[in-house]
């Protein structure tokens, strides 16, 4: 474990990078084009490949129909939620998309999942990576909005598995950021981060002592961000457009697409410039050309950022704490090099912010910060302990259609609860448990996370079972379920259907799907073939040794078998397939005869009139799950 | 599995630890263990019940020095907190999630002065009397009935208030602006913040002699403490609803 890398990543709305730790300090792993950005755009090219970064952006100009952008504002989110995203994204959800279903995008003749989208762009990182450091990643901290709630952080973390990542951690993106801004530096005190990234706002007040980043609140906004100044000049551009030259260009892919590339570029000269020209060719050999002055800028974009405040001042008050109490501030995220962003934050806290850190990058190099603490740590970081907090209140649906909140908002994690139920009729074995997310009193305006069944609970009278189920958020922020029956002990079943998510069957499926199109996995496809068939092999062993049939091999053929086991487990999580496929071949021969015993049994079972079913033949790979803690996966 | 009954467990920083109390032994290196991890070789244990004054290894008094609480809540997250196990095995990781997370609602919990009197009468078997907004929004969705018993002393007051709060609202239907109205209600506010920060008083004051009980080690007298400690909170719990209804109306 310790001589395997671990990265640090920052899985942005408009870009995405790696890093990792260089002896004492973070450094950003530069792609195969020497660039630390990867444009978070995915595309097919002509040949049908998807390609990512750099190279998928010219699509989004040439054939923006095979190209998407902006995904992580889809990760995690239903339909529903995402209306007033489609009327200003290109996004093309899938014709044949049922209610319920996980939203599918469509990237020409495709249509992919918004996790897997994300998934494509990691694999990107993990390659670079790879690249870069001439031998295999398979493990990665991944960064996420602090403001993320439980579905969205679920769904980064199955973009990780889909790309064969094993995400160690979510960090949320501000707390990161903190880590790398206090690495050199003993710091002590209050510290604001005011993140305002392509897609999503977080504000982050943390206290810094003795090496403990101990976050005291985290607000914001999963969708604010520099898109949305992009969008409202685009808006205003096709206004313009549709006055002066009589056309209506809001449906035309490309030209929308040449218009926001023209934004994006006056957007960023407005940072250091007093005016900047927009002049883009539209179809039919017209042409768009306007001067913006940065006065004019920064009227049209002042609804959006004063959107941050409201925010700002909320976690000011759950800290408890008054802007003069606020040490220093940090911005982070490319909208806050908009010079009227930081007038905001200055204002607000009345502090100058601090502008050292590249804020581009500094949520990767503070991912690579917290890959290091968990790889073991260094010299450096084996002082630091990052304490976060769940941004949001987790609660149950109670009579009434109320919320009744269980783990408050700025609570630390890890976090619990425990909560008691039982039964309304004679002899009900189900409990049904609706689990919500959010601030609201009221259970349909606060987000679903779940509705789980308590299954199992033995048959008494009602209201005479006691369950008690515990809700436990983890350190990635992201809910684990387990319960039990007291009265009789008995773990309850949890049978959880996430409102908006993947199951763990579709995220295996997509890892192995998404290895169809990448010719270089093919040996860890192998790998995780094998793990599986082993696993299998190893579950019907288990079966099996209660089977008397067992009892019937002799002392040598058993010391035998259960040698090769122990190998099989050894070897089954490394990464050598040829070692793995082996102990499964041995494995298999050796227990040829206890296979040939057991069928007998199963044949004398038969002749004596039970049915083939009863007997252990069929069951090994199903059965072995008899827990009841549930992971929302 | 360890011993789960609670009274044998000491934590390792306890001051109060007896001498030659039985303590369960460490899942690794077989000596002396603590409730959160072994004070010998350092490893996280299984969880095991406990309540949150044992936890921090305090006694269960109500004063409590909150500098001293954060710095053992900063020490034992160090060796408790999931980070800390990024290269252990799975069981271990599982212990050191329970714990941490325990250890995280027991600092929650006892950092805040009203949490920690209201987890220790729940400790001590006292039913708490719910009267929190959330109980009240309840209500209001059920259609039942909430209980809301005045307390006497502030009988005469709330009735005036009420009257009060009532015109302005008629008022503000109306358009109208009373500044008068207004000042006697700023008044009424400013008394019940004063009540307020009274009462808060008188619950140290409970405190003081639930913990000179504990220091003396005898339990006659406890349940009237607990139950004057009940009272003080329901009657602040009914004056804080009483200052966001003015606050509500003023809006």
């Amino acid at each position: 474990m310790t001589t395997d890398y671990i990265v640090g990543i920052d899985l942005g709305t408009t870009n995405s990078l790696v890093a990792y730790m260089q002896g004492d300090s973070p450094v950003v792993i530069p792609g195969e084009d020497g660039l630390n950005l990867v444009p978070s755009v995915v595309a097919l090219d002509q040949k049908n490949q998807i390609v990512v970064g750099n190279a998928a952006r010219r699509y989004l100009i040439e054939t923006p129909e095979r190209a998407v952008y902006s995904v992580k504002r889809l990760m995690g989110r239903g339909f529903e939620d995402v209306r007033e995203e489609l009327k200003l994204f290109p996004f093309q959800l899938a014709d044949d998309l049922q209610t319920g279903e996980v939203l599918r995008i469509k990237i020409g003749d495709r249509t992919y999942t918004p996790p897997e989208i994300s998934a494509f762009v990691l694999r990107q990182l993990k390659r670079n990576a790879e690249r870069f450091f001439g031998a295999p990643v398979n493990h990665a901290v991944i960064t996420v909005p602090a403001y993320f709630n439980d579905a969205q952080r679920q769904a980064t973390k199955d973009a990780g598995r889909i790309a064969g990542l094993n995400v160690l951690r979510l960090v949320n993106e501000p707390t990161a950021a903190s880590l790398a801004y206090g690495l050199d530096k003993r710091k002590h005190g209050m510290v604001v981060v005011y993140d305002l990234g392509g897609g999503t706002f977080d504000i982050s007040i943390l206290k810094l002592h003795d090496g403990i980043f101990e976050v005291i609140s985290t607000n914001g906004d999963t969708h604010l961000g520099g898109d949305d100044i992009d969008n409202l000049l685009i808006a205003i551009a096709l206004d313009d457009i549709r006055g002066d030259l009589g056309l209506d260009l809001s449906h035309h892919g490309e030209a929308v697409a040449r218009i926001r590339n023209a934004v994006i570029e006056a957007k960023i000269a407005l940072s250091s410039q007093p005016t900047a020209k927009l002049d883009v060719d539209l179809p039919g050999g017209k042409r768009y050309q306007r001067e913006i002055s940065l006065e004019v800028f920064e009227q049209m974009i002042q609804p959006i950022i004063d959107r941050t405040v409201g925010p700002c001042k909320q976690a000011l008050k759950d800290a408890g704490l008054k802007p003069e109490q606020i040490d220093e501030v940090v911005l982070v995220g490319g909208s806050t090099r908009i010079p009227k962003v930081r007038r905001l934050v200055q204002d607000l806290f009345q502090r100058v912010p601090h502008t050292d850190l590249n804020p581009d990058e500094v949520v990767a190099l503070g991912a690579a910060v917290q890959a290091n603490i968990l790889g073991g740590g260094s010299e450096i970081t084996k002082e630091m302990l990052l304490l976060d907090v769940t941004p949001l209140s987790l609660g149950i649906e109670v009579a009434g259609g109320v919320t009744d909140k269980i783990i408050l908002r700025n609570s630390t994690i890890p976090a619990s609860a425990t909560q008691y139920y039982t039964t309304q009729v004679d002899g009900q074995t189900n409990v049904a448990i609706h689990v919500l997310q959010g601030e609201r009193e009221l259970a349909r305006d606060c987000r679903s996370l779940a509705r789980f069944d308590l299954k199992g609970v033995p048959p008494m009278p009602a209201g005479l079972p006691r369950i008690e189920v515990k809700f436990l958020i983890d350190a990635n922020g992201i809910l684990r379920v387990s319960a039990r029956e007291q009265r009789s002990g008995k773990e309850a079943e949890i049978d959880v259907q996430p409102t908006y998510g993947l199951t763990d069957e579709q995220v295996e499926n997509m890892l192995l799907e998404s290895f169809d199109y990448a010719e270089e996995d093919f040996r860890q496809r192998q790998v995780i073939e094998a793990r599986r068939e082993a696993d299998t092999i190893l579950t019907a062993l288990a079966k099996a040794k209660n089977n008397h049939a067992w009892h019937e091999l002799t002392n040598d053929e058993r010391r035998k078998v259960e040698e090769l086991e122990k190998t099989l487990v050894r070897v089954k999580d490394g990464d050598d397939y040829h070692a793995i496929r082996t102990a499964i071949d041995e494995l298999n021969q050796a227990t040829m005869r206890l296979a040939e015993l057991m069928m007998d049994t199963a044949v004398s079972t038969a002749l004596k009139g039970k049915a083939m079913d009863d007997t252990d033949m069929d069951e090994g790979p199903q059965a072995g799950h008899p827990v009841a803690k549930a992971d929302f996966e | 599995m360890t011993d789960s009954r609670s009274s044998l467990i000491m934590p390792n920083s306890s001051p109060g630890q007896a001498p030659g109390e039985a303590t369960p032994r460490c899942w690794s290196c077989g000596t002396m263990r603590a409730v959160h991890f072994c004070s010998s070789c350092g490893k996280v244990q299984p969880p095991v019940p406990v309540d949150y004054f044992t936890f921090f290894g305090f006694p269960r008094k109500l004063n409590l020095d909150t500098a001293a609480l954060e710095k053992e809540f900063y020490a034992l997250s160090r060796h408790l907190h999931p980070d800390v196990f990024g290269q252990s095995d799975d069981r271990e990781r599982a212990w050191s999630l329970e714990q941490s997370s325990m250890l995280n609602d027991a600092y929650r919990t006892l950092k805040d002065p009203i949490k920690r009197t209201e987890y220790l009468l729940r400790l001590e078997g006292v039913e708490l009397e719910e009267q929190s907004k959330q109980a009240t929004e309840k209500a209001r969705a059920t259609g039942e009935l909430k209980k809301q018993v005045v307390p006497p002393d502030l009988l005469e007051e709330v009735f005036d208030l009420n009257l009060h709060l009532e015109e302005l609202r008629e008022q503000k239907k109306a358009g109208e602006d009373d500044p008068a109205l207004l000042e006697e209600i700023g008044k009424a506010k400013l008394s019940l913040e004063e009540k307020y920060d009274a009462l808060f008083g008188e619950l140290k004051t409970e405190w003081n002699a639930w913990d000179k009980l504990v220091d003396s080690g005898t339990e006659a007298g406890q349940r009237k403490i607990l139950d004057a400690m009940l009272d003080v909170l329901n009657r602040r719990n009914y004056v804080r609803n009483l200052v966001r209804d003015v606050n509500e109306a003023l809006e």
